[in-house]
């Protein structure tokens, strides 16, 4: 199974990477550009056909590795 | 005299690396300046069955540990998040024993983000020395950018971080060098944790400008809440910073250097600089615990 793990900032958490971009876009001239924000995204291939146990597994990942708590969360979306 | 320099041969300061960090070498300089044993070690050295016997290593072989700086197995993830999930899966147990006999830990810049990673800092349960999860994060500097410059810290501990205990109420000079560095609480907690610190007397520096007032950017280079530059755990022994003492440790690392009337040939390398006395605090902490 193949799941894609969006890492994000939680809300109000101040994003510089996500500002400076939409700082360099304004410059550009895309002046409808009203929010830009980033989040990284881990494409998982895991080696298990039961969806629950893998959601659980890609869970238990996210807390010991992949996600700070303190300021990020994180979603799973199923690619197959 | 004598008993003294006989406990400086025990002491023995292991400088943690794996790919990508690059500031063990100058604190492993620093360290033996002063006298002690101090090596590089990969972690690798701790748990892999196919190196030499001869390069072996136990934390227990130790009386300090170093975090150095760098960018350990690439930032990626996190700063420090590969480097914390590796100790972890490896030496947690070896390393809150560490901590509980009160063995004095440090984690410089790279260093500092993997005690936090860890759950090493802030440290606030002294029976549980790495916590289940983060409760703090050293995020993206508000610049956005890699800051690297010189930093004016104001050291305010009183007495509990054992890394500063000879350095009185002043401010002292070490460069910073990082993109991740900005002290962040779970906003829920941050006047808690922030209260919490310094009833605990965990604060150990602040970023302040050149009057020694607390200031906004650049001084304070990443945007840290209460302008948080180094904490300690509760016990006093773990302690994280994101400037480099190691890189202020000789005198001409400062960059006034030299100063107006310093004579070159005067100045040798036994011309100390403002970040000697961390090294030379921990040192002199674990004499005497030994």
């Amino acid at each position: 199974m193949i799941a894609d793990v969006y890492i994000e900032l939680k809300e109000g958490v101040t994003d510089p990477e996500g500002e400076s971009t939409k700082k360099a876009l304004k410059l550009l001239g895309f002046d409808n550009v009203k929010k830009v924000s980033t989040r990284k995204v881990f494409r998982i291939e895991i080696d298990e056909n039961d969806r629950k146990k893998a959601e659980e597994e890609i869970r238990q990942m996210c807390e010991k590795l992949l996600a700070n708590p303190v300021i990020q969360k994180y979603k799973i979306n199923w690619i197959s | 005299m004598g008993e003294i320099e006989d406990k400086i041969e025990d002491i023995k300061i292991a400088v943690l690396r794996i790919e990508g960090t690059n500031c063990e070498d100058e604190t492993v300089r620093a360290l033996r300046n002063l006298g002690v044993f101090a090596e590089a070690v990969h972690l690798k050295q701790f748990y892999s069955d196919i190196i030499k016997e001869s390069e072996k290593r136990n934390i227990s072989d130790y009386s300090g540990i170093i975090f150095p700086g760098g960018f350990s197995a690439g930032d990626y993830v996190r700063a420090g998040a590969i480097f914390s999930a590796r100790v972890k899966s490896v030496l947690r147990k070896d390393l809150e024993e560490f901590i509980r006999q009160g063995f004095p830990v440090l984690g410089i810049c790279n260093g500092f983000q993997i005690l936090v990673e860890l759950g090493a800092l802030p440290g606030f349960d002294e029976d549980r020395p790495l916590s289940e999860t983060p409760e703090m994060v050293l995020a993206i500097n508000n610049s956005n950018r890699f800051e690297c410059r010189q930093s004016l810290l104001k050291h305010e501990n009183r007495g509990k971080c054992i890394f500063t205990r000879n350095l009185g109420e002043q401010v002292v000079r070490y460069p910073v060098a990082h993109a991740e560095g900005k002290v962040t609480f779970p906003s829920s907690m941050e006047r808690v944790y922030i209260n919490r610190l310094v009833q605990n007397d965990q604060i150990v520096f602040r970023y302040v400008d050149e009057e020694g007032n607390y200031a906004g950017y650049p001084w304070n280079p990443n945007g840290s809440v209460y302008n948080i530059a180094g904490i300690c755990n509760v016990k006093g022994n773990v302690f994280g910073l994101m400037p480099h003492p190691e890189r202020a440790f000789f005198s001409w690392n400062h960059l006034d250097y030299p100063k107006k009337g310093d004579v070159f040939s005067e100045v040798t390398s036994e011309a100390f600089g403002e970040g000697k006395v961390i090294f030379q605090s921990m040192i002199d902490y674990i004499r005497d615990i030994l």
